[in-house]
């Protein structure tokens, strides 16, 4: 299924028709050159489940897949993803009434509190187990660094990736990104 | 926090991209990985009338054998030369200093190139790169030539690159097999900027002395500091004797570190001190295991 709200453009280097893949469904949209993905994604493709933290690559808040690789959507343009496919938290559970393994260990060991951070948390949680399924502690702590949270004081958050790790979220994995 | 308004080009070849900065000069900003031209838009520290985004240009990047060493395209992402086989062989000092470059999301996105070009003092790369007497490419429409990192840097954010010319690749020699490496820094967490840091390689001869040592520190000036008087210093000496500390000591002389935020100038060359220190320990220990595991 397409999503097509594209317009014709008339200077190709101050707007471009864009066409991404998000979350298995296929979007296209025209936007300033000068757009950020993350901005793009939030928008035009009304997937607000990523959030804006500091804006300049810092916090981790906005922390997408972009064909399978965690990036910050701040430190993008939209239109560099044209023709790429991206898994936003909204692409994260495998249904509609169903949490992920991550997920669910992150509601399970109270890994938020406000709930800002978490999308990027859990992406890059979720990155972290399918390339390393059972992480040491120091391990999960390294992989975490980069994402700020101003409620938990972290413990939770390391303990819940730790807790989804035993629960089996990046077994056999690899390949449940989009 | 948006991005200024600016014409967006993306050129898919280098010849196209040296001419729009030929055309645009200074009004012309290379965007690589963007992992800092982005956040300097975004916070209007940038105002690029053109933006060349260099990402669709495919012969700039890859990771191959040269000449016993590598040969890194600009473009080519820091979690490629992290994992790349080839780069571990030729070059452990760059796969031992890669974790300590931003987090693995800036990793993923943030350019070989566009870190060296950027000329952050607080960087690891550029401290990385000069330690392996590494060579820049770069090319502009009247030709191409050859800078060695040594001189590449001139001040914060300043490199000896004309607004007409793109860093294209660069080439870093081999290290000599059993050479062992480290890089030590101190930052409040890991991925952040460092508030001193020291990349080191040295080899060790058969009785155990120092061969030669290659000491690079940085975030304490405004470029990154080849520690020569340190380097010969330590040239013949015990890698657990007192050359050790007169190195240190001379490092803090060599470097000329300013007072911010996350630390004092004075603060800044006592860690310089500790850090000469670690930095021949963990480069000799890896020496030896080097040595031990005969494989290198």
């Amino acid at each position: 299924m397409t999503d097509v709200r594209s317009t014709p453009v008339a200077d190709p280097t101050l707007s471009r028709a864009v066409s991404v893949t998000a979350n298995g469904r296929r979007y296209e949209r025209t936007v300033p050159t000068r757009k950020t993905l993350a901005d793009f994604i939030r928008e035009d493709l009304g997937l607000t489940g990523t959030h804006l933290g500091c804006e300049h690559g810092v916090c981790g808040a906005c922390t997408v897949r972009l064909d399978g690789e965690i990036v910050r959507s701040c430190l993008m343009l939209a239109v560099q993803c044209d023709g790429r496919t991206l898994q936003t938290i909204e692409g994260v559970a495998p249904g509609p009434d169903e949490l992920s393994v991550v997920q669910e260990a992150f509601w399970e060991k109270h890994g938020l509190q406000c709930g800002f951070c978490t999308p990027g948390m859990v992406l890059t949680a979720t990155d972290l187990l399918q390339r390393t399924p059972h992480p040491t502690e120091a391990e999960v702590r390294e992989a975490m660094g980069g994402n700020l949270c101003r409620c938990t004081g972290y413990q939770f958050i390391v303990d819940a990736v730790l807790h989804a790790a035993e629960a089996g979220a990046g077994d056999g994995a690899a390949e449940e990104a989009t | 926090m948006k991005p200024p308004r600016f014409h967006y080009r993306d050129p898919a070849t280098v010849e196209e991209t040296v001419a729009i900065l030929a055309e645009h000069g200074d009004d012309a900003k290379v965007l690589a990985g963007g992992q800092s031209l982005m956040p300097m838009l975004s916070m209007r520290l940038a105002y690029p009338e053109q933006l060349v985004d260099i990402n669709r240009v495919a012969e700039l990047e890859g990771i191959t054998a040269h000449d016993g060493g590598v040969r890194i395209g600009a473009l080519t992402r820091h979690s490629a030369a992290e994992h790349s086989e080839i780069v571990a062989r030729a070059c452990p000092l760059i796969t031992t200093g890669m974790p300590w470059i931003g987090h693995r999301a800036i990793r993923n996105r943030g350019t070989i190139g566009g870190s060296l070009a950027h000329a952050d003092p607080a960087a690891e790369l550029p401290a990385i790169m000069t330690a392996l007497d590494a060579t820049a490419i770069a090319t502009s429409a009247g030709g191409r030539r050859e800078i060695p990192l040594g001189e590449f840097f001139e001040m914060p954010l300043v490199s000896v690159l004309g607004s007409d010319e793109l860093l294209t690749e660069i080439l870093v020699p081999g290290q000599p097999a059993g050479e062992g490496s480290a890089l030590v820094e101190l930052a409040r967490r890991q991925g952040d900027f460092a508030v001193a840091g020291v990349a080191a390689t040295l080899t060790l001869t058969g009785d155990g002395a120092i061969g030669r040592a290659r000491m690079v520190a940085f975030s304490v000036a405004p470029v990154p500091v080849r520690l020569t008087g340190p380097e010969q210093i330590l040239a013949g000496a015990d890698p657990a004797g007192d050359a050790v500390e007169e190195a240190a000591q001379a490092a803090s002389r060599e470097i000329s570190p300013t007072s911010d935020l996350h630390g004092t100038a004075d603060y800044r060359r006592s860690v310089t001190v500790e850090l000469v220190k670690r930095a021949v320990a963990h480069a000799a220990a890896d020496a030896r295991a080097r040595a031990e595991g005969g494989a290198r």
